[in-house]
């Protein structure tokens, strides 16, 4: 069973209902205790990567993330807040991945947001990506981005520069894109996490 | 590479299906929920839903709808029309609408964009524009292109996008319902002046009119509804079209 941390970064309908679509079990975790309830964890998070790091403090949740020694996967701004730092309100995270979180603008002449489907390249041997292969389509849309680090870096896409679409470090998992909204690639996603 | 995005848009009243719609291998027509996962299935990149429901009961209809989309379909989708406060967008992106699309309210009120953006990311906010040329000039024009503003077309998609907008869908009132194809110079000329995606509507009647908006105006996305809701263009053969000739589709 997946336990969702539930620390109001957004809305989270579209990600439960594919869990219940795809017959995975799920449930809120709401505070620390509840987390060891559940197999694995999802962190979603949609809008601000510092206004969702203030929130995630804010819920008594974000001290006991590090601690988990089970499959974590964040998603889109929840993949943020795993890195150190984000340009998005200058805000320290919580730095499971030394890495940074950018801002598109000023780096790149493409538009901003990056919105629309964008073809990634799995690392080899990652089990998240399991069944997907390179140049798969994933359904992006924000306007930070993580840089890429070879030692973490689980999938690649390019946006005029590389960067991380996946990261991957012991058990902590992140995506920037959305498998819930990213058709059957993004579902074969979900599933591998859930056998993780 | 980002992908150029195939959108077809429904217009729903009531929760149902407005305009005729002749797919094969649909039990009900009218259920706008089989239409979108059907849709998903033939490889549409995202949806859009053009609410024209104008009663208050009706409009709870629409948020069992968008439920139930986000239920069973697994690609984005947008919904619009009588959207005009922070609390109605806020109940359809909680209810699993990825984007919500505002028109006629934000010209009425251009600080609700400003709003919108500020409680939700630029991100959840496209701009619905419908333009119509008009002595000499493309005014914004209300209330589906029957009443001109005083306001250029130019002006007020570079306003938007000042003010947070993540994304404009221009509806060319001219072609609309033509079959002509997309109004391609003007497109380029604002997709030149802008740096967040464009959503190109109005005019779709063939393959190549698709070709033809990628290729000149280099537009984000294309939108159409008849054509696809008639059968007349198939999203699998579209998408084939658009491979071989050199544009990136997914």
């Amino acid at each position: 069973m997946i336990g969702i941390i539930n620390y109001g970064a957004g809305n989270i309908f579209s990600l439960t209902a594919t869990l219940a679509r795809l017959g995975i079990d799920y449930g809120m975790v709401n505070t620390a205790e509840e987390i060891d309830r559940y197999e694995r964890i999802i962190i979603p998070g949609v809008g601000h990567a510092g206004a969702a790091m203030q929130k995630l403090k804010e819920s008594g949740l974000a001290e006991h993330i590090a601690a988990i020694t089970k499959p974590v996967l964040g998603i889109c701004v929840g993949m943020q807040l795993m890195t150190a730092f984000s340009e998005e309100g200058q805000a320290d995270l919580l730095g499971l991945f030394p890495m940074k979180t950018l801002d598109f603008s000023g780096r790149i002449s493409l538009k901003v947001p990056h919105v629309g489907w964008n073809a990634i390249t799995p690392q080899q041997g990652c089990p998240l990506f399991k069944g997907i292969e390179a140049g798969a389509y994933f359904y992006f849309v924000h306007s930070y981005f993580i840089e890429y680090d070879a030692a973490y870096t689980a999938a690649v896409c390019e946006y005029e520069l590389t960067y991380s679409a996946a990261i991957h470090r012991g058990n902590f998992y992140g995506v920037q894109f959305h498998p819930e909204k990213s058709g059957p690639v993004g579902e074969q996603l979900l599933l591998n996490f859930s056998t993780l | 590479m980002l992908a150029k995005r195939i959108i077809p848009c429904l217009d729903v009243k009531d929760g149902r299906t407005v305009k005729g719609v002749n797919f094969v291998d649909l039990r009900d027509a009218g259920d706008p929920v089989e239409l979108a996962w059907q849709y998903s299935q033939q490889g549409a990149d995202e949806l859009v839903f053009l609410d024209i429901t104008a009663t208050h009961e009706g409009r709870k209809t629409t948020v069992d709808l968008v439920k139930s989309v986000a239920r069973q379909v697994n690609i984005p989708f947008t919904i619009g029309g009588g959207i005009n406060e922070i609390s109605d967008a806020d109940i359809l992106l909680n209810s699993g609408a990825d984007k919500v699309s505002i028109n006629s309210a934000a010209v009425r009120n251009p600080e609700i964009i400003d709003n919108f953006a500020a409680a939700f990311g630029k991100q959840f906010v496209v701009v619905a524009v419908d333009t119509r040329f008009v002595d000499g000039g493309n005014y914004v024009h209300l209330s589906g292109g029957r009443i001109k503003t005083a306001i250029r077309t130019e002006d007020w998609i570079l306003e938007a996008q000042e003010r947070g907008a993540g994304e404009i869908l221009l509806t060319s009132m001219d072609h609309d319902g033509t079959k002509n194809g997309f109004d391609n110079n003007f497109l380029k000329e604002i997709n030149q002046r802008i740096s967040i995606p464009l959503i190109a509507s109005g005019g779709a009647g063939n393959q190549q009119h698709f070709v033809d908006t990628f290729q000149q105006a280099n537009v984000d996305a294309a939108l159409a509804a008849s054509v696809f809701h008639y059968g007349e263009i198939l999203i699998p053969d579209l998408k084939q079209t658009l491979k071989n000739n050199g544009i990136i589709v997914r």
